[in-house]
């Protein structure tokens, strides 16, 4: 098995290369140790491509370039694939030094050769080749042109024959200032430029989408048509199509097959297994609406611009302004939102962010304050629920200004982000991106979320004796030695803690408990074990405390156990603190 | 004077960066070295971040940060 590392500069179609070698013979995991995303792909049974993070060089201290430096260092790297902006060699070539210093057979990749020809940027490719002491492979991936070239030269499978530059290392380069010296003087023998004053259509398009007036109207358009598009439109339509036929169609023939065998097997199978795996998969469409709106975003150019204009209010809380699209989603479910965060920029940006999103009050949390809203503040739902809204956001605010300046303090990074040429997104690349956020769900999240459904079946209708009714079950005595938790915040009733217990399923569970527990008339009974005040407190915690198990599960596929761990604890105890403050404070005034 | 003190359009010739070594380092590699060419391109609406231009391409960086591009005077 032959290994090749493919390399270049962010935005220079590195993704739709790999993507055209490999096509969906291709995994995504993580590098050991950081959150950021491993590629491999196989072009054939005998060479494995790995398609390593887009940098711009080796030695600025960013996760993605140490990960990268220590691969080519410490693997046994054949080939390394160096892909180029053709139309940009100037910063290209510079990561190109520092490639070549690794002795390694190493092959440059001239891409948007089509870009170079309209932008009137003549290459001889002969004379760089030379000047370079490179083998030079000319392509035009996005149309297609020259990516045969570049899979017959990796399938001949004799890279080893290509010469090491062995000199280059005597290139003795002491500053960033001699290397660019060393490339401009490369350029001027082997490129000539015969216009200079091209019109581009990037700065068209820039001077509407960054316009002063228009820029707002347009980015909150664009993320209103996402949300509609994944909660609204697509995604959750689908979701609850999956959703009834699980219900009406599965589970009513389950229960004929199944008449004749014991109830504990019935139950465990209908209320465990199915309802386990009915949670994760109608989390699907959602997810796969989501990363397509999102990929259409990062691949068409224009996340960089977001990221651009919501940098000022977003930095606020510590994070870039591409990490306000995460925390948008977030409103719809934390699942997908959590995943998203995977393509902010820095390291830090992407844990502060999923640790943040939960507290944005998702679409599962509304049931319950429905619910309490219309029992507790007749005539004043609207502005319950709207408080609910904004003290998630105002709470996320503080603990993004906590967190920034405690746990990641030393991460702080730079923000410096290029804004590329804008394109249309190619279709190959939006569904293999797409799918790979699906297929990892299912399979990472997917076993986690399915055995926690199996023990919370088991705990919910067994006790020491055998089956039985949840009122009695393990869960309930659970909930019953943790109600002395929930006395200071106002609700100590078992119903009340049990009900908490169950939402760690999924926030709407919440409600049904209650309705299971209390029998069936909410509306009398819910006044005769919490007042306003602690109904107002209870709200308060549902929406702040433990994520679901999807999202927790979600946080331990994208960035393992300690976070998952972290969140979880630490979400509890903020929800108790502020609970406990709503009501202390409100018994306070109110007396 | 520094690159945000320039005019939208303007260009001037990089003299030297200063601030923290990541930033210095990240800014070096990405071509902005002593007598680059570099244009103020625009602010966002909200004043900031604002878009320079060095070699050929847009990089979006905080006024804080581009303030440390200082220029050379002529």
């Amino acid at each position: 098995m032959k290994t090749v590392a493919l390399i270049g500069n962010p935005n220079v179609g590195k993704t739709t290369l790999f993507n055209s070698l490999t096509g969906s013979n291709q995994y995504v995991g993580n590098w050991a140790g950081v959150t950021v995303e491993k590629k491999e792909g196989y072009l054939d049974k005998s060479i494995k491509i790995i398609d390593l993070p887009g940098i711009y060089a080796m030695d600025t201290f960013s996760n993605e370039e140490k990960v990268a430096k220590n691969f080519l260092l410490h693997e046994s790297v054949d080939l390394i694939v160096n892909i180029v902006d053709a139309s940009n060699l100037e910063r290209n070539l510079y990561l190109t030094t520092q490639l070549k210093q690794f002795k390694k057979p190493i092959v440059l990749v001239l891409n948007m050769m089509d870009v170079a020809e309209s932008k009137k940027i003549n290459i001889n490719i002969d004379k760089l080749s030379k000047e370079l002491k490179m083998f030079i492979i000319p392509i035009s991936a996005s149309k297609g042109t020259g990516l045969e070239h570049i899979r017959e030269f990796l399938l001949r499978n004799d890279f080893f024959k290509l010469p090491i530059d062995n000199e280059f290392q005597f290139q003795n380069f002491n500053s960033e200032k001699e290397t660019y010296k060393y490339i401009e003087e490369i350029l001027d023998k082997s490129i000539t430029y015969s216009s200079n004053d091209i019109i581009s259509t990037k700065d068209t398009i820039d001077g509407i989408l960054l316009n002063k007036f228009f820029a707002y109207p347009i980015f909150f358009s664009i993320m209103y048509l996402i949300f509609k598009f994944t909660f609204s439109w697509v995604g959750q339509p689908l979701a609850d199509l999956l959703d009834e036929g699980l219900q009406n169609v599965l589970i009513p023939n389950l229960n004929t097959l199944l008449q004749n065998s014991s109830p504990w097997f019935k139950s465990l199978l209908i209320d465990g297994i199915v309802g386990g795996v009915g949670s994760i998969i109608v989390f699907l469409p959602v997810i796969l609406s989501l990363f397509l709106g999102i990929s259409f975003l990062e691949d068409s150019g224009y996340m960089a611009r977001a990221a651009f204009l919501m940098d000022r209010v977003m930095r606020k809380m510590g994070l870039s302004g591409k990490a306000f699209i995460p925390l948008v989603v977030g409103f719809g479910c934390s699942v997908p939102a959590i995943m998203s965060t995977r393509t902010l920029e820095s390291e830090k940006d992407r844990k502060l962010a999923a640790l943040i999103i939960p507290l944005m009050s998702c679409n599962a949390r509304l049931p319950v304050y429905a619910l309490f809203a219309s029992i507790f503040f007749k005539g004043k739902e609207t502005i319950v629920v709207f408080s609910l809204y904004l003290l998630g956001i105002i709470v996320a605010f503080i603990i993004g200004l906590l967190f920034k300046n405690t746990i990641f303090k030393k991460d702080e990074e730079p923000f410096i982000i290029e804004l590329p040429e804008y394109k249309m997104p190619e279709p190959q690349n939006l569904a293999l991106h797409t799918w790979d956020k699906g297929k990892g769900f299912l399979k990472k999240a997917g076993t986690i979320i399915l055995s926690i459904s199996v023990i919370v079946w088991f705990l919910s209708n067994f006790n020491f004796n055998g089956m039985t009714e949840i009122n009695n079950s393990l869960f309930a005595a659970i909930g019953k030695a943790l109600t002395p938790i929930f006395k200071p915040l106002g609700f100590g009733s078992w119903e009340a803690s049990v009900s908490l217990l169950t939402g760690l399923m999924a926030k709407e569970v919440v409600v049904s408990t209650m309705g299971v527990i209390f029998g069936a008339n909410l509306d009398a009974l819910l006044p005769k074990y919490f007042t306003q005040l602690s109904s107002y407190s209870f709200l308060v915690f549902v929406l702040l405390y433990t994520p679901c198990i999807t999202s927790i599960a979600t946080m331990k596929k994208e960035y393992g156990n300690k976070m998952a761990i972290f969140s979880l604890l630490y979400q509890f105890l903020l929800a108790w603190i502020v609970a406990f403050i709503v009501f202390n404070l409100g018994s306070l005034i109110l007396s | 004077m520094s690159v945000i003190d320039l005019r939208p359009g303007e260009k001037g010739y990089i003299d030297t960066i200063l601030g923290n070594e990541k930033l210095c380092k990240r800014l070096l590699a990405l071509g902005c070295i002593e007598g680059t060419k570099i244009t103020f391109k625009n602010s966002a609406p909200l004043g900031d971040p604002v878009i320079i231009n060095v070699r050929g391409f847009d990089l979006a960086i905080r006024k804080k940060d581009a303030s440390n591009i200082k220029l050379k005077e002529d």
